[in-house]
């Protein structure tokens, strides 16, 4: 299957990430999209460390592993980002008894 | 002995600063005591040092404390130089210095505690700086002086410094010596820049090297200095106006010391003078015109202070026109027997204006013969001395200068001669209305006095006020009339008797290498023209007294004057053409500067602080808070830079 394929699909997934960041206040969803534009990176870079290891491979086994090296990171980092943002979230609620972030606009209370 | 020399300005100094810090405390005799006690013993130190320069063959001797400037090859030493010249000066500086300190302690009298210590630590400072400017061994150490007594003249002359006016003769003092100080800075830099270095000995040693228009220009700007601090044309106004001091000032400051610093600089300079012609001719010139003028000006003054302030221009001149003639001797000797004389007048006129309770007008004067017999006696051993008659003193200086002047050119000695009848005839005038004829101000006294503090009567009749000063004031009075009478001997003419003039001796080791002393001008001349020159003053001396005695010792000149006679009383405008030409225009365009070329810059000024608080203004609202809006910035900014990254960079 040609790159272009992966290319376009992570674009889009990318975009529509950015347009919930941009356009939704719910905290929950913001965050969710912000998931999806990691994860429209992460299908790129696998995409194309696929893409390298067939070039490559003649002589070199390992060539476009660190791709996919770097996809692990990425879902560790989110793992670990997911579980410090939600407790923000529940944090926020706690203060507002609301997600909608338009109530966070003064930096104190 | 003469490695202590540096005790002789210290002990004022030490005067100044227990007068100056301890005024609060220290008792009017204390203070009477310290100030007048450091003069003593500078005075006796001064006369010990004299012992020993006085010898025949004395080499100049420098004494250097430390290192004052040091920079790259420059070097200025703190360093005093003691040689004929300098210890002469010392001598009158302490001496007359002394006489007027213990002057004051009478005449300052009435003056409270703390203000009379201040008094007389401005006097001792100014003798300080006044034994620096003569003792310097170079131009630095001299110019620190010439600055100290520059400022001293303008505390003392602002002394009573709630009267506004007296003030502003103060400021006036000071900012037209700071017209001449900016000349003699530029010199000293020049010379720095020409000789590398200021040590009165390495400059002369090069002197003769240099190139005429450069010592052209650098005594140029010597001489401008001196026509600031020794009021000549075209800086003499600020003298009369600093009459407003306390009169023992004005005998010690403004007649006797600090305004022949002048003379004294220039005839150390002698070396550099002699060199440049042109500049002598200046000086010549400069002299002759201001002696002239404040001599005619002199004549229709009815201030008694006044009529002496102009005679101290007038004589400066003369200082000068001898300096400009290369008689450096009869210049030099002038400034002794002019300092005894003048300082006599002074103090002699500070006596009148005690006795006649702070009045200072002579019209209002008149008959005090018989009030104040020793004021009188002494005042009229002044009058003779200044009007050049034998033997007193004023003779012997004032001839030798027309001497010089006639070597140079018969012009200069016709002018000199004219000058020395106005002189003769303006101190009778002043004699004849201050002391003969009928008292007349009675009933006008009680009002103006207590003008200037000195309020010394009691409520009462004035006439029964008059009295003879104190001990204090009249003992210093019969000395400097002694001195006034006979120092002249010290310059007898060649022609009288072969090496008679002893000052010309005494001075010949500074002013051999100029070439021309006057000693040798007599020789020239031969002694039968010296005899005629001599005989042409003592007429027109003695044609100027009997004019004046006839015609004011019975009705005195009290109408207002008229036609000439006013222009003179007005001191020939030359302040109201200086106000015209120079203080006006100044205001105008100081007025101009404020209300446009300041308001303009203001604007400028304003205006990008203005601009800075409208756009932080504007910026503000892009923090508004809102999350969303930073994101849809950041987007923005990303996609920005991709399109950048994609277009633009190739």
């Amino acid at each position: 299957m040609p790159i272009n394929y992966y290319i376009f699909l992570s674009l889009a997934l990318f975009c529509i990430g950015v347009a919930g960041v941009l356009t939704r206040r719910n905290a929950i969803i913001i965050f969710m999209c912000v998931e999806l534009m990691l994860n429209a990176v992460n299908l790129l870079l696998v995409a194309f460390s696929k893409m390298h290891q067939h070039a490559l491979a003649a002589g070199n086994p390992s060539a476009g592993i660190d791709g996919q090296i770097f996809v692990f990171f990425i879902m560790v980092v989110a793992a670990a980002e997911v579980s410090v943002g939600l407790a923000i979230i529940v944090m926020m609620y706690r203060n507002t008894h609301s997600i909608d972030v338009n109530f966070l606009n003064r930096l104190k209370h | 002995m003469i490695q202590l020399v540096w005790l002789v300005p210290v002990l004022p100094l030490a005067g100044f600063l227990i007068n100056g810090l301890f005024r609060n405390s220290l008792s009017k005799g204390m203070t009477s005591v310290a100030g007048c006690g450091v003069l003593l013993a500078s005075f006796i130190l001064s006369l010990l040092i004299f012992g020993e320069v006085r010898h025949e063959g004395f080499q100049p001797v420098t004494v250097t404390l430390f290192d004052f400037i040091s920079a790259g090859k420059l070097h200025i030493p703190f360093a005093f130089q003691v040689d004929q010249l300098s210890i002469l000066f010392l001598l009158i500086i302490t001496g007359v210095g002394f006489l007027i300190h213990l002057y004051s302690t009478a005449y300052m009298h009435e003056e409270e505690a703390p203000h009379f210590a201040r008094y007389f630590a401005y006097l001792n400072l100014f003798v300080f700086s006044m034994l620096l400017l003569v003792l310097g061994a170079n131009y630095v150490i001299l110019f620190i002086g010439w600055e100290g007594v520059g400022l001293c003249s303008y505390l003392l002359i602002g002394y009573w410094f709630k009267n506004v006016d007296y003030t502003n003769a103060a400021k006036k003092a000071f900012i037209m010596n700071r017209i001449g100080d900016f000349g003699f800075l530029i010199a000293i830099f020049w010379m720095i820049n020409q000789f590398g270095s200021v040590t009165f000995g390495e400059v002369f040693g090069q002197a003769h090297d240099a190139p005429v228009k450069v010592l052209t220009g650098i005594t140029l700007l010597l001489f401008l200095g001196a026509t600031g601090k020794s009021a000549q044309i075209p800086l003499y106004t600020w003298l009369p106006d600093a009459m407003a001091g306390p009169t023992p000032v004005s005998a010690l400051i403004h007649a006797a010391t600090m305004v022949t610093a002048g003379i004294y600089m220039i005839a150390r300079s002698n070396v550099l003078y002699s060199l440049a012609p042109l500049t002598q001719h200046v000086v010549a010139i400069v002299g002759l015109a201001t002696a002239l003028l404040a001599a005619t000006i002199a004549l229709k003054q009815n201030d008694i202070k006044k009529v002496l302030a102009y005679s101290t221009v007038s004589q400066l001149g003369y200082m000068f026109l001898g300096l400009g003639v290369g008689a450096y001797t009869g210049a030099v000797f002038h400034v002794m027997t002019h300092a005894f004389f003048k300082a006599l007048l002074f103090l002699g006129a500070g006596s009148v204006i005690h006795a006649m309770g702070g009045e200072q007008d002579m019209r209002k004067m008149g008959g005090l013969k018989k009030y104040v017999p020793t004021t009188h006696l002494t005042f009229l051993i002044g009058c003779i001395a200044i009007a050049g008659i034998p033997p007193f003193s004023g003779f012997f200086s004032k001839d030798e200068i027309l001497a010089g002047a006639f070597a140079k050119s018969p012009i200069y000695y016709v002018v000199g001669v004219f000058t020395a009848l106005l002189t003769a005839f303006y101190m009778f005038r002043l004699y004849a209305t201050t002391f003969l004829g009928k008292f007349r101000g009675a009933h006008d006294l009680e009002n103006d006095r207590g003008r200037s503090g000195i309020g010394g009567v009691d409520e009462g009749h004035a006439r029964s006020a008059l009295h003879e000063s104190p001990s204090a004031m009249t003992i210093p009075l019969v000395v400097l009339a002694l001195l006034a009478a006979v120092a002249g001997f010290l310059g007898v003419p060649e022609a009288f008797a072969k090496n008679s003039h002893w000052l010309g001796h005494f001075l010949e080791p500074i002013f051999a290498p100029a070439g021309s002393t006057p000693v040798e001008h007599a020789a020239e001349g031969g002694v039968s023209q010296e005899w005629m020159l001599m005989g042409i003053s003592v007429a027109v001396a003695l044609i100027g007294v009997i004019a004046a005695w006839t015609r004011f010792s019975r009705k005195p000149d009290l109408a207002e004057p008229t036609g000439f006679g006013k222009v003179l009383a007005n001191k020939w405008y030359v302040d109201e053409l200086y106000d015209a030409i120079i203080v006006r225009p100044l205001y105008a365009i100081s007025k101009f500067l404020n209300n446009f070329i300041e308001r303009f810059i203001d604007w400028i000024v304003n205006g990008v602080g203005r601009l800075v608080q409208y756009g932080g203004r504007q910026l503000r609202l892009l923090q508004s808070g809102q999350v969303g809006g930073y994101v849809l910035l950041m987007v923005v900014g990303i996609l920005a830079l991709f399109l950048v990254e994609l277009f633009v960079k190739k």
